[in-house]
Parts: structure tokens; C-alpha cells; sequence
């Protein structure tokens, strides 16, 4: 550390904008701080698929990134952890106070074998898996995570509640018998090989003093019980666009098979309603969502790869495809692979004798059309993740009406928050796409190291000691 | 066909009309279609609810001879549905308004069926009444 | 719940004072069995029937407003039965509150007093539901619907607007399902509960509402109900007649809310003629 302060810099969140920014300082020299509260990295990217408008396989050209941050000398990688506390430090850095989570498991002597989760009696609904399938108590996300280390939701944990239950009070802790009781199951740390399970695990707290700080928190979709008149939340059949893309996916829980949630059957009518919550002013978010349009063409393709005998609808109000190769990947949706689209936004859908009927409108023929589905799919609002502006505030930076962080200047600045040593990236500003955030990324990591080489330049410069500030 | 739209109709008396009774911004419809979509009348209409507007928005008025606006029940869902809140059985109405004021009344109290005086719920006929005559 | 907050003034209404007195019958007896005072407004008029759409007829709105200054004198909540009056007198009062010069304009015009908007406007159904709660309705029950597969109707004008009505949620309501379960019975969900019967094109498009009625009908037979509870008659009406020409087996009776918690009352006598069926079976 000198006295021009600190050359560390900070990500929070690791999705593909988090990771993207650690490997572009990292690659530079200078050490990485990357903080992700999932249990591992890739955020939603690693739930995706196939992307747009390349169809490349998410994971093959994701994996090569989070396999090298995970094992890059030059990143401490903190998952499972949440930033807690920010203060400036005396260089016009920050000093931040990092909670990780008790796992339960230490990963200094896990192997990842994955033994605990195969034989964990007990599922629970995931939420990676967005309700389309369960995971186990003790879990990774996917195959491929990285850390390839799980953690356990005592919440959900037989051997944890009823441990604690007795230590409280609230039941026996000795048998019949009068012998001390054991806790309920504790498979997992029976069959673990290496006695990775450690059931007083606490949360850990450190403390990193970092000169920089990239905020790349992502998104979220709204809830789909926003949206009652489409049976959100409580139709089976009825899912939102990242629940279709864990159908899709080949690591997902129908191993990429598009089979209906409430019976299992191939679905032979998918329909696909865009703008499902976004431009809604009245009640849902006024804003656009952009990247709708977009991944509904690709699912609807990939719907269509699978299932050649299947029939794929999409209801829109207008088709918003101004990236690269867009336009020509939604046209070849509609020609090729006969997407059948509809220029109109759904007014309701219910079920009846196990369809889902939908009741829309195409304003182009001056037809309201009823269409039977078998599956539905809302192309959800992207909102803000819940848990951004509590962080974001911690670094001073302001979230809008919508809850979108805001830009020190969003038209030349975006990727600068106003405060100094501070950026964002990705879709915490506002949705968008993939090559978008990765940019973004690329932006705010190179404004890092500007500011980091200035800081080296001032150094060697001037005299330590006199009190000379980085620009 | 070809209409020549005249930029003084964009700002003229029939939009102006109808947005004086009804209270409503025409421009704030997109012609998204929601309305027509849940409306559960198009059945027997000659044009849909967002086929009604677009020509006002565009300062036409041939929409005033249309049966759709006789045909709204008033049932609301438009409204309920509509993302950006314009209030649809508003400008039905005005356009009800309009065309009894150009013209006769759709709902004559002496033509109503005599079965629906004696044993229907008088708050119907009142109503009819209320929306179609002059 | 306070004795203070269990008097209304009541509007019946036309429809109620005649051809849907049964309505007002079977309603004055459970809010009696509930203990709920119910005070006529004096010297009431028609409230108009149609909630004005129109802006530019401030006189459109005598009628209603009457209402409401009559109303105001009691210093309770109004309350009334008829959904079409609920409509038009909760938005009434709610357009007069927003739009000053209108009640300017009527309270000069109108000589019984003057409308200060004062006055809560309510349905006998959101009383029950948020002034005597569920917990005292099952009490009073006496014979408990047991088996009884009804589908709620809540039809157009008691929910929307949402914002405005106050009533229940517009895309999700619960009331009648609440009720249904504190009376015994069974709601039976059926996709079309708050689509439109046809409304006043009984008048002027009867072809139209006709087909609306038996939709509402079907869909909530294709559902398993074995009876329809709703509270307008004007959907009573159109729901029962969209049935006239059917065999009799066939037939889902429709009852009100009212004469559903008469039954469950043992209040018989005002339960009406769908329950008399069920009583002889």
C-alpha cells in the first residue's frame, strides 16, 4: 500500500460483468477483491442455454472465464459473502467490511467430489432452477460451479433445525432412554471423505482495503404473481423466460427436454408474451426491457429445434432488435423457422380442461384471437435486484425511481457513478444484453486502471509522504 | 384507400371534442390491443377498441358511424387492462355523445321490448336509456 | 368492532325496492343477524343507473349527488346492495371529490343540502367482510352449506376500478370465496367470474347478451358449480334468463350473497327459491 493509495480494486458481484472486470484488471497487474453472494459465480449467464443472437452455449464460452478468475492468482474471490460496512479509507479508497456466510462445509477440505448433495435425502425448490426443479439442502448450483464447493440451507437442514431446536429447548435432547438424542439425519457429514462438515460454522467477517470499486450486481425478472391475469404464480404451465431456458438447458432438470411443468408432457403449442410487466406504466414498470424480443426469438427457435412438430406463438407490441445481427436473427425466427408473431399484448390467460388459453389480440389483421396453448411463457420485466440500492448506497451511489443505479452522467459517463473511485457496469444501470455488459465491464475496468496508473505515477513522482492526493 | 391527412385535423375539433367529453389523452394509446383483447364484445363489433381510436388519434371521424361503441357493455376491462390507464369506456362514451348529438337515438324508450319492462331490472332500461338517447 | 361502527345509512335503490326486492329482503335479514343497523336514507332518489361518463355534463350527476348529501346527514357509511348502485354512487363521490367546480355547480343547484363529500360509500358485502369479520359470520351459522359447490359471480361493477371501487382485488377477487367457506360451502373457481353478463345490452343488444349470460353459465358449470352466487341483479337477470329456455335439471339456480347467508342462517324464509329446492331434495 502506498500513500497514493490503495491498487486493489473491488467487483461486487460476480455475473459476467463482475467476472469480466476482475480478468481485465487482474490480466493487468493489479490485484482483485470479487465479492458474489450466490454460492458461486456466473450469475445469470450461467443459467442461460444458448445466447443470442450467436446460439453459442452459454456455458462453453462462459465456463473459460470463471475457471480462470476462480483460479487467478491475482483475485480473492469471496462468495456466498455480501458487502457489509464501506468507509473511505485515508488514501480515498475504501476499507469494506465483507460477511461470508456460514456454509457449513469448509472449503479448504472439500474436494468437490459431490457426495453430500448426491446423497442428501431432501430436496427443496430451487431458485436457480425457477421453479422448474428442486435442489438438494446441501448444494452447488450446477455441475460446473465455480467454486465447485457447496454450502447448506440450514433453513431447510434436518440435522441443523433439530440441533438447535434441542440446544433451545424447544425439544428433548435426551431419548427415552435418557441418552443424549442425536440430530435428524446428518447424512453428509457421515459420507463426507475428507470431514469437510462443520456444523458451527459462523459467518466470517473480513475486512479488504481496495482503491477502487466496480459495482456489477445485475438484475432480476419480476415476480410473475405480478401478473394474476395471466395465472402468474400460480398456473403450472405458465413460467417466465429464465424458467424456460433451465427447460432448455442441457444441464437443467429436464435435461434439456421442454416438457410442461405439471404433467411432464411435451408441449405442442408454446406461446411466448413479450412486454409482460415492462411498458406498463399503470402496473407494472414503464420502461422497456430490451433484451426480450431478442431471447424470446432465440427460445422460440430452440422450442422449434426440439419439438419440429410444435407450434411456437409469440405476442408483441413492437419487435426491438437494434444490436448486431438482431433484426436478421428475429427474421429468421419468423421465415425459417415459422415463429408465428402476433402484434398484440395479451389480456388474460386462464386454464381449461389442462390447456391454457390465451386471450390476445393481432391489431394487423383487426383480430382478437383465442389461442390454446400447452405452455406459456412471460417474458418478465427486468427489474433491479432487491438487495442493489442497500449496496450501492454503501458507496454513495443513488438508485432512480425505477431502481436502476444511476450514471455520474449517462450520456458520456455511463460507466462512472459521480463519486470518485467509484464505477458501474451491467445491468444494475438498466437491462441489457450480454455484449452490453460485457463493454460496460471492459469500461469500468479500464477506468480503474487508469486511475490506478495515475496513482503509480503520482507515487513515483512525488516524494512520499507529502500528502499528494490521486487525481 | 388514401386519406390526405390534414395537420389541421391532428389538432381539430373532433379530437378536441372527444377529448373535452371523455377527459382523455388520445395520444397516450400505443395500440398495444390489450383492450381489444379482453373485450368481450368483439364478437359482434364492426371494428375493435383500439380500431376505434386510431382514426381519431388521426383526427378522422368516420369512427362516429361505427356499431362498436353501442355494442360496449361498460364492463371496464379495457380500462382494468389498459398499461397505459386510458380510461376507453370514457371515450366510448364520448363517442356515443357525439354521434347522438349528429344524429338520432339508438335506444328509443317506447321500442323497448315489453317482456324486459315488466319483469327486468329497471336499472337496464334506465341505463340503456341513459347511453342511447338523445 | 365497536357498536359505534355498526349503523349505515342503506340505499336500496329502485331494483331493490321492486323487482329485486327479495335482494333487499334477504339482505336487511343477515345484517340484522349480524347486527348491523341499517337506516333507509330518507326521501332517496334513483341514483342514476349509469355512472356518467361524460365530462362535459355536470347535471349528469344530480342524481347520484342527491344521494350522497341525503346520506351525509346520518354521519354513517352508506351502504347498498345493488352493485350497479354501489358503482355509480362510489364513483360519483369519487369525481366529485377530484373535480371542485362540478360539486360547486351542483351544490348550487341542488337545495337539501350540499355535498362535502363526507361520506363513506360502501357494499353490504365489504362490510360484513371488514366491519363483522368472517370469524362472527361462522358463528352465527346455523346450518352450515355443507356440499354446496357454488360459483362466485362478482361480475364488472363492483371490482373495476380497482382503484376507485375499493371493493377487492380486480384480477384476483376473494370476498364471496371468503364468505362461501365461512357459510360451509365450496366456491368453485370457473375462469369467467368477472367477466361481463351483457349488462344493459339486455336493452339494446340482446343477441350480444345473451351470448355473454350463457358463457358466464357455462364456464361456471364446466367448473362443477351446482349453483351461482352473485350480487347485481342485473346479472341476476341476465344469468337466470340466458337459462329460461333450458330444461330444468339443467339449470344452475343464481342466488344472492345475501340469500346464501340467509340459508346458512337458517333463515329460510327470505333464502329464496334456489335454497327452498335444495331444502325439499
Amino acid at each position: 500500500m502506498s500513500a497514493a493509495g490503495s491498487t486493489t480494486a473491488l467487483v461486487v458481484g460476480a455475473g459476467i460483468g463482475g467476472i469480466t472486470a476482475a480478468l481485465d484488471i487482474a490480466n493487468s497487474g493489479f490485484p482483485v477483491v470479487l465479492v458474489e453472494r450466490e454460492p458461486s459465480i456466473g450469475g445469470h449467464m450461467a443459467q442461460l442455454s444458448e445466447t443470442f443472437p450467436t446460439l453459442d452455449c452459454s456455458q462453453c464460452i462462459m465456463t473459460p472465464r470463471t475457471v480462470e478468475v476462480g483460479h487467478h492468482d491475482l483475485v480473492r474471490l469471496h462468495t456466498y459473502s455480501e458487502i457489509e460496512s464501506v468507509r473511505r479509507s485515508d488514501s480515498g479508497g475504501f476499507v469494506v467490511g465483507i460477511r461470508r456466510r456460514a456454509a457449513y462445509v469448509d472449503w479448504d477440505k472439500c474436494t468437490g467430489c459431490g457426495v453430500c448433495q448426491e446423497k442428501c435425502p431432501f430436496k427443496v425448490e430451487s431458485a436457480f432452477e425457477r421453479g422448474i426443479g428442486p435442489r438438494k439442502v446441501i448444494y452447488t448450483l450446477s455441475p460446473q460451479a465455480v467454486p465447485n464447493k457447496p454450502v447448506l440451507d440450514a433453513e431447510h437442514c434436518r440435522y441443523l433445525q433439530s440441533k438447535w431446536d434441542m440446544q433451545a429447548g424447544r425439544i428433548p435432547s435426551v431419548d427415552k432412554q435418557g441418552q443424549p438424542a442425536s440430530p435428524k439425519c446428518g447424512a453428509c457429514a457421515k459420507l463426507c471423505p475428507t470431514g469437510a462438515l462443520n456444523w458451527d460454522q459462523q459467518d466470517t467477517l473480513v475486512e479488504e482495503e481496495v482503491g477502487a470499486v466496480i459495482l456489477a450486481t445485475g438484475y432480476d425478472l419480476l415476480p410473475a404473481s405480478r401478473l394474476p391475469e395471466y395465472g402468474g404464480g400460480e398456473l403450472k404451465d405458465v413460467v417466465d423466460g429464465l424458467a424456460f431456458e433451465r427447460l432448455l438447458a442441457a444441464s437443467g432438470p429436464t435435461a434439456g427436454k421442454v416438457l410442461r411443468p405439471s404433467d411432464g408432457a411435451v408441449p405442442k403449442h408454446v406461446v411466448f408474451v413479450q412486454c409482460s410487466g415492462s411498458r406498463d406504466p399503470e402496473r407494472g414498470v414503464p420502461y422497456c426491457s430490451k433484451i426480450c424480443c431478442l431471447y424470446v426469438a432465440k427460445q422460440a427457435m430452440l422450442y422449434k429445434h426440439r419439438v419440429p412438430d410444435g407450434e411456437a406463438s409469440v405476442f408483441y407490441i413492437d419487435v426491438r432488435a437494434g444490436g448486431k445481427g438482431y433484426e436478421e436473427f428475429v427474421t429468421r425466427a419468423q421465415e425459417e423457422h415459422h415463429v408465428r408473431y402476433l402484434r398484440g399484448k395479451v389480456s388474460r390467460i386462464y386454464s381449461q380442461d389442462g390447456r391454457l388459453i390465451v386471450k390476445g389480440v393481432d391489431t394487423l389483421s383487426h383480430r382478437a384471437v383465442e389461442v390454446q396453448a400447452d405452455l406459456v411463457v412471460l417474458a418478465t420485466a427486468i427489474v433491479p435486484r432487491v438487495s442493489t440500492p442497500a449496496v450501492a448506497g454503501l458507496f454513495g451511489v443513488a438508485a432512480d425511481g425505477n431502481g436502476f443505479l444511476v450514471s455520474g452522467d449517462e450520456e458520456m459517463a455511463p460507466v462512472e457513478s459521480g463519486a470518485e473511485g467509484v464505477f458501474l457496469a451491467g445491468a444494475a444501470l438498466g437491462p441489457k444484453d450480454i455484449p452490453e455488459t460485457v463493454a460496460q465491464a471492459s469500461g469500468a475496468a479500464a477506468k480503474v486502471l487508469s486511475l490506478f496508473l495515475r496513482r503509480r505515477m503520482l507515487e513515483t513522482t512525488a516524494p512520499a509522504g507529502e500528502g499528494m492526493r490521486a487525481a | 384507400m388514401r386519406v390526405v391527412l390534414d395537420p389541421l385535423a391532428l389538432h381539430g375539433a373532433f379530437i378536441r371534442e372527444i377529448e373535452a367529453i371523455s377527459e382523455q389523452n388520445l395520444l397516450a394509446c400505443n395500440q398495444c390491443g390489450r383492450c381489444s383483447a379482453g373485450c368481450p364484445l368483439v364478437e359482434e363489433m364492426d371494428l375493435l377498441p383500439n380500431q376505434i381510436i386510431r382514426p381519431a388519434q388521426l383526427g378522422l371521424d368516420t369512427v362516429v358511424d361505427s356499431t362498436s361503441p353501442w355494442l360496449c357493455a361498460a364492463c371496464l376491462m379495457c380500462e382494468a387492462r389498459c398499461p397505459k390507464g386510458v380510461d376507453l369506456p370514457r371515450i366510448m362514451d364520448a363517442l356515443r355523445q357525439i354521434a347522438l348529438r349528429r344524429g338520432e337515438s339508438r335506444v328509443v324508450a317506447g321500442d323497448v321490448d315489453p317482456a324486459l319492462l315488466a319483469g327486468a331490472p329497471q336499472m337496464a332500461i334506465v341505463g340503456a336509456l341513459r347511453r342511447g338517447e338523445k | 368492532m365497536t357498536e359505534a361502527g355498526r349503523a349505515y345509512s342503506y340505499f336500496p335503490g329502485c331494483t331493490l325496492a321492486t323487482t329485486a326486492v327479495d335482494y333487499d329482503v334477504s339482505g336487511r335479514a343477515v345484517a340484522a343477524a349480524l347486527g348491523l343497523e341499517l337506516n333507509e336514507v330518507p326521501d332517496w332518489n334513483c341514483c342514476g343507473a349509469a355512472f356518467p361518463l361524460s365530462a362535459d355534463n355536470v347535471m349528469s350527476f344530480i342524481a347520484p349527488a342527491r344521494v350522497l348529501i341525503a346520506a351525509e346527514r346520518s354521519g354513517h357509511d352508506l351502504a347498498t346492495l345493488c352493485a350497479v348502485c354501489f358503482h355509480v354512487l362510489k364513483r360519483s363521490d369519487a369525481y366529485l371529490r377530484t373535480h371542485s367546480e362540478a360539486a360547486e355547480r351542483l351544490n348550487a343547484f341542488i337545495t337539501e343540502g350540499d355535498y362535502t363529500g363526507r361520506t363513506r360509500v360502501r357494499h353490504l358485502l365489504g362490510v360484513v367482510r371488514d366491519d363483522v369479520g368472517w370469524e362472527a359470520v361462522k358463528q352465527r351459522v346455523a346450518a352450515p352449506l355443507t356440499g354446496l359447490a357454488a360459483a362466485p359471480y362478482y361480475g364488472c361493477l363492483l371490482l373495476r376500478p380497482q382503484e376507485e371501487m375499493e371493493f377487492d382485488q380486480a384480477e384476483r377477487p376473494r370476498v364471496l370465496q371468503d364468505l362461501l367457506r365461512a357459510l360451509g360451502a365450496t366456491p368453485v373457481e370457473f375462469p369467467r367470474q368477472a367477466e361481463c353478463c351483457g349488462s344493459t345490452l339486455v336493452v339494446s343488444a340482446p343477441g350480444a347478451n345473451r351470448r355473454l349470460s350463457t358463457a358466464v353459465v357455462d364456464s361456471a358449470r364446466l367448473a362443477g358449480a351446482a349453483m351461482i352466487v352473485t350480487a347485481c341483479p342485473l346479472c341476476k337477470y341476465n344469468l337466470d334468463q340466458a337459462q329460461a329456455g333450458r330444461p330444468s335439471p339443467e339449470q344452475l339456480p343464481v342466488a344472492y350473497f345475501t340469500q346464501v347467508m340467509a340459508a346458512a342462517f337458517g333463515l329460510l324464509e327470505v333464502a329464496g327459491p334456489a335454497f327452498a329446492v335444495e331444502a325439499s331434495t
